[in-house]
């Protein structure tokens, strides 16, 4: 990237409220269900059916607006917003325009060390649109179906102030904001499952130049990484296009992920005029402030507050505290697992360390896995009084994590449990010992290597599970019984 | 005196005195629809069977609770589940809805005998039923006449005899229109009163459902049953609905009437401003005080009108889009051409117009000129309405400026049909309840009295109409159809 350009980011996100029923009906949301098993009048959008506000969307709005510190103005109202496509079956969308549910708030990100405060301009409560399923490419397929089931799913659509100065930013700021709705308990945020959607705007200008450059929205940004992709490929575009004098065109284009590349959809002058206009079918809602405090008093912890408590309550590094708090699982983990087990550092250690491994390797979420806070409870309570070593305590764990067994289960299984016993031992370190009298004598003289040596075979032959401590002790006994 | 001749409360007199049945009621106006449908043509499907095993149904219960066994006839843009809706539109020909409106349920758990749904200007739009993709109704007291619209099939059927109530949808004075052009008894009721749940929307902030009936006391019994809070309609108010026939007691003794002096002006017919006037000397006489006001914005109401339906209507047309229901055009290649080719095929001329009339004004650039202004002078119109009502109780006004036109008469002069719906327009704008009244004859059609009321004071309205009809014998008179 060229240091004599700045690049201007800014976001537009769509999340799926986690509702049951959809935003004007009670359809059910529930992800796969059989197509248009889930629709009714209201959201197939058949002639004569009205629409009711699902109360629930606007408590989740509320109570995302207040995690993302806006103000809730004391009314808003509804749009529709007109165009015509085959899965929007009203022919237009239900949504806000001009006063939208959440207005002026701001998200702090974290970059590189560095507090940076990105501005939300608004959010608003929409419907969802269906889907359409073709075969193969929509270009070429013969007849496209419509599938209903998503049409009227509550959205809230995000929008942040262009404030974001690089692809990192955003990224940083998509992951914070996930991680806000996450604890706030608005939605799933499954970018796979498309519950929470992205789009960036971005353009690029002089350094030192106070107007705007040239803006382009990009669509079909399904991954992090797919945000940052595209964002740095379409900065590289109005580099190049700056540097050439090549003319910029304001346009709507989308991220090919098969060939990382934007490329156009539809120019400025073929944009959609959506000729908004209020939604007559439903009156303004006014939102008391009773309402707003119900929400407030509520809302569930939020990232920075759990960070605070675990750095002061537990003493845990602002580091561990950061990577515990990242989901709200992550810290539901780590909050059950504290209150049966006192020592929360060697929690964090293993929730950081070999858990988080396992999860990374397997690619799931903390919540996909088997593993319970009880069972690393009772497996840390094994270490503690000697049954296992820490050594077999991660193949316990990685047991866990697979099987979903407790520990004990699984040490007695595969009989795991820790020799702590020295008549059992004492015999096996003299056996060793009077057959390797060659390392005894390096012992003798001072090598530090022998004693290793000695240890390696006597794990070796207990599987590992001879408690360290006695199996030292004991060795050091006989060696030096030996004159 | 033929059962069909009757009002409802008379029906139901003769059903709790075991006088007659429901069985009997319904074959009497089926009979009578058959006899004079040719020449009417209110109807786009009678209900025949269905309409009889529901009469026998109800005869077999052995009592007559409320409308039971009462028959019925709905504007065919009022949903009725298994039973085709048309909205008078190719679009819908063959749309038979999987959901019923609330009005229709409500009447229809009442006992009320669905015998058919009747004709309309296609999706409301007009002004004189010649809107129907299927046929033009006629107007039953001079079959050269149009029997006003939208609601035309809903109003010729009540004078007609082929049904004694109908219910219709009011956006622009589509109930009163008719209902004046008829002679018969048309209300809208107050925006909000009634529920639209099932009622396929036209203008949605305008559009109220409304009663057409042979007397003030059916249409106020009526009303009684279908206004009222619904859930699923969320502009339908949560408001208790007073006792309608118990507050016609036929005294208007003290009532302050206004009669604004905009709505005897220019374009109104002289003999229609004279029974008027006649009308408001018979109130004086009753001892109600009538004295003359202004509604000053009066003027701007078609026009704001015009802007403001048809950008509804705009975007509730497009989920015709032939995706999901009626028809299709099968020949296109692509998804856009079906669209098109769909909505051109399935849309009459009116319907184009509005839609292109509203999505002009709606579009960018001209929003603020057209549909902005246009909800402006709304608010200025309510205005007018509200300073009025400080000092009256009701205001009275002719419906129409002119009795029924020519078929074909106005065809294609747009100016003109739009000015039919001049003096209803503005209460709607306003969502204000309005009654129109048979006044008196002109030519041998009949002449319309406007009452309008305060928002949610339907039961004033329906007070000082039934006044004016114990008075009076205008409601009596019937149209002399030659019966095959």
């Amino acid at each position: 990237m060229s240091p004599d350009y700045e690049i201007v980011i800014g976001l537009e996100v769509h999340a799926e409220l986690k509702t049951q029923t959809k935003i004007f009906c009670s359809c059910s949301t529930a992800f796969g269900a059989e197509p248009n098993t889930q629709t009714c009048p209201i959201c197939a959008g058949f002639p004569g059916a009205l629409p009711v506000l699902n109360r629930q969307v606007v408590d989740l709005a509320i109570r995302a607006g207040l995690a993302l510190h806006c103000e809730i103005p004391a009314m808003c109202k509804f749009d529709r917003k007109n165009y015509f496509y085959p899965d929007l079956p009203h022919g237009y969308q239900v949504s806000q325009f001009d006063f939208p549910v959440c207005k002026q708030g701001y998200l702090d990100i974290d970059i590189e060390g560095q507090k940076k405060r990105v501005g939300v301009t608004r959010a608003h409560m929409e419907e969802d649109a269906g889907k359409l399923v073709h075969q193969g490419d929509i270009t070429t397929t013969p007849f496209s179906l419509v599938d209903l089931n998503r049409s009227g799913v509550a959205l809230l659509e995000i929008v942040s102030e262009p404030d974001m100065r690089s692809a990192q930013e955003a990224r940083a700021y998509l992951e914070k904001l996930r991680s806000m709705l996450l604890f706030a308990g608005v939605s799933d945020c499954k970018m796979q499952e498309g519950s929470l959607r992205c789009d960036a705007n971005v353009s690029v200008r002089p350094f030192g130049q106070q107007e705007f450059g040239t803006r382009c929205e990009i669509k079909n940004l399904n991954s992090f990484r797919a945000l940052e992709r595209a964002i740095e490929y379409e900065a590289k575009r109005h580099m190049e296009a700056l540097e050439d004098g090549t003319e910029l065109f304001q346009e709507t284009r989308t991220w090919d992920e098969e060939k990382q590349m934007t490329r156009s959809m539809r120019s400025k002058e073929e944009a959609h005029d959506y000729r908004y206009f209020p939604e007559p079918d439903l009156p303004p809602l006014f939102i008391s402030r009773e309402w707003v405090d119900e929400v407030r008093a509520a809302l569930p912890e939020m990232p920075e507050q759990a960070q605070q408590r675990l750095m002061e309550v537990y003493g845990l590094p602002e580091y561990d505290a950061a990577l515990l708090t990242l989901t709200p699982e992550t810290l539901d983990f780590f909050d059950r697992c504290v209150q049966e087990y006192p020592d929360a550092k060697t929690i964090a250690n293993w929730m950081m360390g070999e858990f988080s491994r396992l999860l990374n390797q397997t690619n799931q979420e903390i919540g996909d896995s088997h593993l319970t806070p009880d069972h690393l409870v009772q497996m840390l309570r094994l270490v503690d009084d000697g049954t296992i070593s820490g050594k077999i305590a991660k193949t316990v764990l990685e047991d866990m994590f697979n099987s979903g067994q407790s520990p004990q289960e699984i040490i007695k299984a595969k009989g795991l449990v820790q020799i702590s016993d020295a008549d059992t031992l004492l015999p096996l370190i003299e056996d060793i010992v009077g057959a390797n009298p060659k390392v005894v004598e390096d012992y003798k003289s001072g090598k530090g290597k022998a004693m290793g040596f000695f240890v390696g075979q006597i794990m070796k032959a207990t599987k590992g599970q001879a408690n360290p401590a006695l199996v030292n002790e004991l060795l050091k006994k006989v060696l030096d019984s030996i004159q | 005196m033929e059962l069909y001749e009757l009002t409802v409360h008379e029906l139901q007199e003769l059903l709790a005195g075991g006088i007659t049945s429901s069985a009997e009621i319904v074959k009497s106006v089926l009979a009578r629809i058959d006899a004079v449908e040719d020449q009417v043509k209110s109807f786009i499907t009678v209900t025949r069977e269905q309409a009889l095993d529901k009469a026998r149904q109800v005869d077999a219960q052995g009592s007559y609770q409320g409308l039971a066994g009462i028959p019925m006839g709905l504007k065919d843009n009022i949903c009725t589940r298994g039973v085709k809706t048309t909205c008078a539109s190719r679009m819908l020909a063959d749309f038979i809805p999987p959901y019923e409106s609330t009005v229709s349920r409500r009447l229809d758990q009442q006992g009320s005998v669905l015998v058919g749904k009747l004709n309309m200007d296609e999706f409301a739009m007009g002004s004189s039923t010649e809107n129907s993709a299927f046929f033009a109704t006629r107007n039953p007291w001079d079959l050269t006449k149009v029997p006003g619209g939208s609601s035309g099939g809903s109003a010729a059927a009540v004078a007609a005899g082929q049904i004694p109530f109908s219910l219709g949808s009011d956006t622009g004075g589509s109930i009163r229109q008719p209902a004046a052009y008829c002679g018969v008894v048309g209300m809208k009721p107050t925006y909000g009163r009634v529920s639209r749940w099932g009622v396929v929307a036209y203008a949605s902030s305008l559009d109220q459902v409304g009663v057409l009936s042979k007397d003030v006391r059916d249409n106020a019994m009526i009303m009684q049953i279908i206004a009222g809070h619904d859930p699923l309609d969320s502009n339908c108010v949560d408001l208790a609905v007073p006792d309608y026939v118990a507050g016609l007691d036929g005294s208007v003794r003290g009532m302050r009437i206004a009669y604004p002096r905009e709505y005897f002006g220019v374009g109104v017919n002289e003999s229609v401003r004279d029974l008027v006037m006649q009308a408001l000397k018979k109130y004086q006489e009753l001892g109600a005080i009538v004295e003359e006001a202004s509604l000053p914005h009066s003027e701007y109401a078609l026009p704001a009108y015009y802007l403001l339906g048809p950008a509804e209507a705009s975007a509730n047309l497009a989920c015709f889009d032939g995706v999901r229901f009626g028809c299709r055009d099968n020949t296109a290649e692509n998804v856009v051409d079906m669209f098109s080719g769909t909505r051109d095929h399935g849309f009459g001329d009116e319907v184009k117009r509005r839609i292109m009339l509203g999505t002009f004004a709606l579009s960018s650039g001209y929003y603020d000129a057209y549909y902005l202004n246009a909800l402006k002078v709304r608010r200025l119109i309510a205005n007018d309405f509200t300073k009025v009502f400080n000092d009256y109780d009701i205001i009275i006004a002719p419906t129409t400026p002119t009795t029924a036109f020519g078929l074909g008469e106005q065809r294609g002069d747009l100016l003109t049909i739009y000015m039919n719906d001049v003096l209803t327009v503005p209460v709607n704008m306003a969502g204000l309840p309005g009654i129109s009244i048979p006044c008196g004859f002109t030519g041998g059609l009949p002449v319309g009295m406007q009452i309008i009321g305060k928002a949610f004071d339907e039961a004033t309205v329906y007070k000082a109409a039934y006044a004016f009809e114990q008075n009076t014998d205008f409601h009596t008179i019937k149209p002399q159809l030659g019966v095959r």
